[in-house]
């Protein structure tokens, strides 16, 4: 079965040209397979941009509504509540909201909100140390939290803690701010979640 | 014997679906699917008329628009940057001012993301009718192109039913004439026989608003929408199988080739 | 490499492994267009394998989802027609891989001496797989998923005594119901898969025994050169390694064209009454099973002395294949060195076994109806011929033809019932198939040119 005569670079050519012919195909078959774990059109009809009207929502409260199965905070601030907020920020880890990913750059701001509506804050509700859901506290130093508590969210989880702003504190698990979604004003007391002059939330 | 073979061969070679139901000839629907223009008028006729009671709820709107011509993503319009969008929100106003008249629980115009549901929930058209119309779905799959295109044409005046018309496709169907303002009426005129079906003539005794040219084009377009929403996938899949076969050809060639060389060694 | 390959070698037997089933497997070196197939099979249990994965992920196996879920694959999730397609297409691909493959065991004897146990795994792979498609077949739930399933586990029900209690509960309800849906879909996803892949391994296992059959019928491992090398024999890899994968590029452009070109093939692949919903209260017009079912269907359709007489010649139909070994004791292997006859009863089972599975698919009309009891007849007389001709040079073959021309009468005067519609002339006129097939197959051999066989060579010809 020996054959001094083989030409062992057409043999080579030959399987290393097959081979490649072969792996794009793969390729190719294995693309549907990849992208059918995509969010199918189901799941993005399901998690179209929410509307919210913001006209019951009375000062100091919380109201939580689901967009894309989330869990979104709208916080309806008090003047006090904004006013305590730079008194956080040398305790802060990201006072000045750096890290671009957690917001818009239109809630890039010392309130993270967009501009004429500071009132309201708009905040996925997951802790972006594990993915619990923190619990809202907005009364002033309480017993639990301490006296330097000026209201804020506090995660069961693993203690991290977040201020009026969504804020990460400094020594808590939690690496970064709670995160603003992009968001718009429709009119003057209806917000939209998911939907702002880009378009659509990706 | 040699007549019986022969009638036994010309039954064999009977395509299965003719000997099932003795009924009557098809008319070729002749439909195009790329043609857009068809499309986004059959997807207004069954929007005004047939949504009233039939669901297509396995399609959603932003789906259909996008693939009738009309693409709401900006993704999708073949253009870049601002226009994109632009062009998106303007089919989107369009789709949703001309096609979409189901409202949702809140009674807000249906989302352009939803199912296309009709107007009326089962539970009322069966109270109403005895039962829910059918899905329409994958009509053009379960019963064809051409099937939809004839039995929309075939409808006939019948004093005997309750709803006054039968269809010579569909014997005794308990759907109404919903087309008989632009059809008109027919009648049964006559038995005959055509490629060995019997055949029932109609004649159209009380022209409608349309001329029998105009109602055929109108129930094309129907066909040819009902066509695409049996199968979204058909106006793709042959365009990646073009590609399939380039590739596997290549593929076949090498490895003919690989064969060939190592087999040299085997005399 | 080769010290990782020294440390796995010295912890599992890779090397050993890659060696006796590929590298140091010799083949003989005559295969052709029929050896592919193997190779295919596996081809198409891969594509299965995956493509079941990916549509399980998006199914939903619950009688008010099940369908709606289909159409969720079809259309929202992003690739899912490819995969669904791929699912439904393999199915069918499977089958005729599996057929040509079967087939290519008939004309060789592949079934024969030291192959029998090869022969009856391939057999118990062949059934789990007609059981993996039935039940694969109601997911869907479509009118001919409801109404498919419907009839065949009713077959069940003509099992005397606890036939309708052994329906029942198999079905787990009244009629085809969630609880069927369910238990079907368990059985689809988990179990057959299981056992279809470990006969697979077995079935493998048991041929690089044994070695391969070829065209010639001649057991190379009798011829060894010095080094105990089969002188026929080529090494499996890279020989046939780099000719099977020619094979599977031609297979994989056949399946994709119908992927992507058609689909439904015609119906046949996807049946159109299938894009309806499954509905309780109403059976579809015309009722077939998928076309790989159907050659048995028509031999259920055509005993119907009892149901479950029918029942039990669907079964025979299949437990006859599985008996060949013992039916066919001639010992030349290959069509190639049997008597003309042979070739000739070969082709015409082939033949007959394609117009039973065509007439499965048609409606019954008094002529198809008698046309499938003819050739259920010839079907079986098959095996009967086959064993008579085990012994060509000695064979009574007047006597076998009387004997079955006269049972082939006798059972026409048994079942002749003129009040249930029964049309005598089309009886009489159809005699020319079995008395036609038993003149070739039994008459023609007393020419003597037709019953000559050929001296088996000792190495392989081509």
């Amino acid at each position: 079965m020996e054959n001094s005569e083989v030409d062992k670079g057409r043999r080579r050519f030959l399987i290393g040209a097959t081979s490649v012919v072969g792996a794009a195909g793969a390729a190719a078959a294995a693309t549907p397979f990849l992208i059918s774990w995509n969010p199918s059109e189901r799941a993005k009809a399901a998690g179209a941009p929410v509307e919210v009207n913001l006209s019951k929502v009375q000062e100091g409260q919380l109201v939580r509504v689901i967009w894309r199965k989330k869990p979104i905070w709208i916080v309806n601030r008090t003047e006090e509540m904004l006013a305590n907020l730079p008194s956080n920020d040398n305790l802060l880890k990201d006072p000045e909201s750096g890290v671009a990913d957690q917001q818009p750059s239109y809630a890039q701001n010392p309130t993270r909100t967009r501009e004429g509506k500071e009132k309201y804050l708009v905040l996925i509700g997951i802790c972006t140390h594990l993915g619990c859901s923190p619990t809202f506290r907005p009364e002033l130093a309480p017993a639990d939290l301490g006296a330097e508590w000026k209201g804020g969210w506090y995660c069961p989880c693993h203690g991290s803690r977040f201020d009026l702003a969504g804020r990460v504190f400094k020594n808590v698990p939690a690496p970064t701010n709670l995160v603003v979604p992009v968001y718009s004003y429709k009119d003057e007391n209806t917000v939209v979640i998911g939907l702002d002059e880009n378009g659509e939330a990706v | 014997m040699r007549k019986q073979l022969i009638t036994l061969a010309t039954v064999l070679l009977l395509p299965t679906s003719l000997m099932a139901n003795s009924s009557a000839h098809l008319e070729s629907a002749n439909i195009d699917l790329h043609n857009h223009a068809s499309l986004q008028n059959g997807a207004k006729y069954f929007m005004n008329y047939c949504q009233g009671c039939h669901n297509l709820s396995a399609a959603r709107y932003n789906r259909m628009a996008t693939d009738i011509g009309l693409p709401v993503v900006p993704e999708k319009t073949g253009k870049t940057g601002d226009e994109a969008g632009k062009v998106a929100d303007a089919n989107a106003k369009l789709v949703a001012e001309n096609l979409v008249f189901t409202k949702d629980e809140e009674g807000k115009p249906t989302n352009l993301g939803s199912l296309m549901h009709s107007a009326i929930p089962a539970k009322d058209a069966a109270k109403w009718f005895g039962a829910p119309a059918p899905d329409l779905s994958l009509v053009g799959r379960s019963r064809g192109a051409d099937w939809i295109y004839t039995y929309l044409k075939s409808f006939y005046l019948d004093p005997k039913r309750p709803t006054g018309v039968n269809n010579t496709v569909f014997p005794n169907v308990g759907m109404p004439h919903i087309l008989w303002e632009l059809q008109g009426w027919q009648e049964l005129e006559g038995h005959g026989e055509h490629d060995g079906h019997e055949a029932k003539t109609l004649k159209l005794t009380k022209p409608g608003k349309m001329s029998a040219a105009e109602y055929d084009i109108v129930v094309r377009d129907l066909t040819n929408f009902l066509t695409y929403t049996s199968e979204p996938a058909q106006l793709h899949r042959k365009k990646y199988g073009v590609f399939a076969m380039i590739l596997l050809s290549i593929f076949i060639v090498l490895a003919y080739f690989l064969k060939k060389e190592f087999w040299k060694d085997i005399h | 490499m080769q010290g990782f390959l020294n440390w796995i070698d010295a912890r599992f037997p890779l090397t050993k492994v890659w060696n006796e089933h590929l590298a140091e497997y010799y083949a003989p070196k005559n295969f052709n267009f029929w050896y592919y197939f193997g190779s295919l099979a596996l081809v198409v249990l891969v594509i299965q394998i995956i493509s079941g994965i990916f549509l399980t992920m998006h199914y939903k196996p619950d009688v008010s989802m099940a369908f709606a879920s289909v159409e969720y694959i079809m259309r929202d999730v992003p690739g899912g027609w490819f995969i669904r397609y791929m699912h439904s297409t393999g199915a069918s691909a499977f089958f005729i891989v599996v057929y040509l493959h079967m087939f290519r065991g008939l004309i060789y004897g592949s079934y024969k001496g030291p192959r029998e146990l090869v022969w009856l795994i391939g057999m118990a792979i062949y059934l789990a797989l007609m059981a993996e498609a039935f039940m694969g077949y109601l997911l869907p739930w479509g009118q001919m998923s409801f109404w498919g399933a419907q009839v065949i586990i009713n077959l069940f029900n003509t099992v005397p005594v606890i036939g309708a209690d052994l329906s029942t509960w198999i079905r787990g309800d009244f009629v085809i119901a969630d609880a069927t849906l369910n238990r079907l879909f368990a059985l689809h996803v988990a179990a057959l898969p299981l056992v279809l892949v470990m006969l697979v391994f077995v079935h493998i296992v048991a041929l690089h025994v044994v070695g391969s059959n070829n065209p010639d019928g001649v057991e190379i491992k009798k011829l060894k050169d010095e080094n105990g090398i089969p002188l026929d024999g080529i090494p499996f890899h890279p020989y046939y390694s780099v000719k099977d994968i020619v094979g599977v590029g031609v297979f994989l452009m056949v399946f994709f064209a119908i992927l992507f070109f058609a689909p439904e093939m015609g119906g046949y692949f996807l049946e159109h009454a299938n894009f309806e919903p499954a509905n309780p209260l109403k059976t579809p017009e015309h009722i077939a099973p998928v076309w790989y079912f159907t050659p048995f269907y028509t031999v259920l359709r055509a005993v119907t002395v009892s149901p479950f007489a029918g029942t039990l010649a669907m079964f025979g139909a299949i437990v006859a294949i599985l008996l060949l070994p013992w039916i066919d004791r001639n010992p030349i292997k290959s069509w190639r060195y049997r008597n003309k006859v042979h070739t000739i009863n070969v082709l015409i089972f082939a033949l007959v076994f394609i117009v039973l599975g065509y007439l499965g698919v048609k409606p019954v009309i008094p002529v198809l109806k008698e046309l499938g009891i003819r050739m259920t007849e010839i079907y079986f007389m098959f095996f009967m011929v086959l064993w008579i001709h085990s012994k060509p040079g000695k064979a009574k073959y007047m006597m076998w033809f009387l004997i079955l021309a006269g049972t082939v009468i006798a059972i026409d005067l048994f079942r002749y019932n003129p009040e249930a519609g029964d049309d005598a002339g089309q009886i009489v006129w159809q005699w020319i198939f079995p008395i036609g097939y038993l003149v070739l197959t039994l008459l023609l051999p007393m020419v003597k040119s037709f019953n000559a066989e050929k001296v088996v060579p000792k190495r392989v010809t081509s």
